[in-house]
């Protein structure tokens, strides 16, 4: 069985880039394998006034800073678990239908507070939640999400926020399955980002820190103070870290193995 | 047992924090107008604020709340993001700067509506933490039936969330608000003693309730020790004699 996994594994990585000849899969035999159905818990307080806790599907969090790779290892990851039989829902922050779009206008057009904009991200979550991310896991879906309240809770920390409160704030998260995140050394990453965009985001420098009149020192610097809070974060919550400092397709296979993994004994 | 108070505060300002409460209809919003009047009148440093009112906050979420589907997490997560807006901006600030802070509605509000609607109150308390307990908080006490004549006076139709059709109490707009705001009285009653709110009766009449108010502002500022302070921000505003 876990042989046949890694093959299904090796063939899709294989054949990523190329076109979609995919005719070899449909020659094997898997049997497709169901999920049992579990209990959801929180964080905190939860959500009290939700009744029906039983969900079918898991939830699968990667986590990381811009540039590290997450959308590519998600959309990776979502094919392979498709060819398997799951359906996959992806989701990620400031995609609520509610105020998504919202927090990126705001964050154009007004100076917000730190605590505000907590709020907003949090009040962005707790829609996709209780809307997106819960009915998808009570109908067994897997629930991928490009990001989740570790980045939120990581940003807050960093800007001065009490860390129990942003904790206790999120205390209507439900506890995701699993936690990656990608660890990317921030000199790495300056290179991704500039590969990518040329130039530095205002946010991922932390230039609102007033860290550094130079632009560059402070986006490694604010970076470097992200990783930090994440790796004090990982006992906390749980966090896996994986080397983000890997080709694609490595920092792939070791992803998808621990899934694999982590699916075959649930 | 004795309830510990909602919020603390952690460290003194020279400003006073003045906050009416009760529900809609129960006259909490002339009566704070009117003292914010007087207080402009006597040239003191003033600034009043009221429950969602935030602009930002207003623009972004117009869209959603059209939509439906605010469930009750996200509906007070917006709410406690305006009040973050005004805290951060306003609120705590004009304190710092010694100015008499006057807020139509506070957390208390957050928690009254929020149990309510079916969020966890030690949940809800956490969230509104940070903020500061006010020097003194009004409660506008009136018979429900009092308050909702006054609301639906000249007023065709209740908004959805106002009437709390989201909860499923009633088919019946008006009932559905009946019920929900009865429920909301019961949670500013809870609230009574471990918050100290000053009671007031909201169906005597304007004057009497405003002296009242009047009242105990004075007593209230003459307790803060950053009087002269507020004295001098006077004398800054106007040169008019003080009588406080």
């Amino acid at each position: 069985m876990l042989e046949l996994i890694q093959k299904a594994r090796r063939l899709t990585t294989t054949t990523r880039n190329s076109s979609p000849s995919r005719s070899t899969i449909s020659t094997s035999t898997t049997i497709l394998k169901s999920i049992n159905p579990k209990q959801l818990s929180y964080y905190g307080e939860g959500i009290s006034y939700l009744e029906d806790k039983e969900m079918k599907g898991r939830l699968i969090v990667i986590e990381g800073p811009d540039s590290s790779g997450r959308s590519t290892q998600i959309t990776m990851i979502t094919s392979k678990l498709e060819a398997d039989g799951h359906a996959v829902l992806n989701t990620g922050l400031r995609r609520s239908e509610l105020i998504g779009a919202g927090i990126l206008e705001a964050k154009r057009n007004f100076v917000l507070g730190k605590r505000t904009l907590s709020l907003f991200y949090a009040a962005d979550v707790a829609d996709q939640l209780e809307n997106k991310i819960v009915p998808a896991l009570r109908s067994g879906y897997i629930v991928l999400a490009d990001r989740y309240i570790f980045t939120l809770l990581a940003r807050d920390a960093v800007r001065g926020i009490n860390r129990r409160w942003s904790h206790n704030l999120f205390g209507f998260a439900i506890k995701p399955d699993l936690v990656f995140y990608l660890d990317v050394d921030p000199s790495e990453l300056m290179h991704r980002v500039f590969q990518k965009n040329l130039s530095l985001d205002y946010y991922e420098s932390g230039a609102d820190l007033g860290l550094s009149e130079d632009m560059l020192d402070s986006f490694l610097r604010y970076q470097g103070m992200i990783a930090k809070e994440f790796l004090r974060m990982q006992k906390q919550y749980g966090l896996i870290p994986i080397n983000g400092n890997r080709s694609i397709t490595e920092i792939n296979m070791d992803l998808q193995n621990r899934i694999d993994n982590f699916l075959s004994t649930v | 047992m004795k309830k510990h108070s909602l919020v603390q505060n952690k460290f003194e300002v020279p400003g006073t924090l003045i906050v009416v409460e009760g529900i809609d209809g129960s006259g909490k919003s002339t009566q704070i107008k009117l003292l914010e009047k007087w207080l402009r009148f006597e040239g003191m440093p003033v600034f009043l604020t009221e429950w969602n009112s935030s602009d930002m906050v207003k623009e972004i979420t117009s869209k959603g709340k059209k939509k439906g589907k605010l469930t009750p997490t996200t509906f007070s997560l917006l709410h406690a993001t305006d009040f973050a807006d005004r805290y951060e901006r306003n609120i705590l600030p004009l304190l710092r700067a010694g100015y008499i802070v006057l807020a139509d509605r506070y957390v208390y509000t957050a928690y009254a509506r929020d149990i309510v609607r079916g969020c966890s109150p030690k949940w809800i308390q956490q969230v509104y933490d940070y903020a500061r307990k006010p020097d003194l908080t009004f409660y506008f006490r009136v018979p429900i039936d009092v308050a909702i004549e006054r609301i639906l006076t000249g007023r065709p139709k209740l908004k959805y969330y106002e009437a709390g059709m989201d909860m499923n109490l009633s088919n019946d707009p008006y009932e559905s608000y009946r019920i929900f705001q009865s429920r909301v009285i019961n949670q500013y009653e809870s609230m009574i003693e471990s918050e100290g709110f000053i009671i007031i009766d909201g169906t005597s009449g304007i004057e009497e309730q405003q002296q009242i108010v009047r009242d105990h502002f004075k007593s209230a500022i003459r307790r803060n020790p950053h009087h002269p302070q507020l004295k001098e921000l006077r004398k800054r505003n106007n040169s008019m004699e003080i009588s406080a």
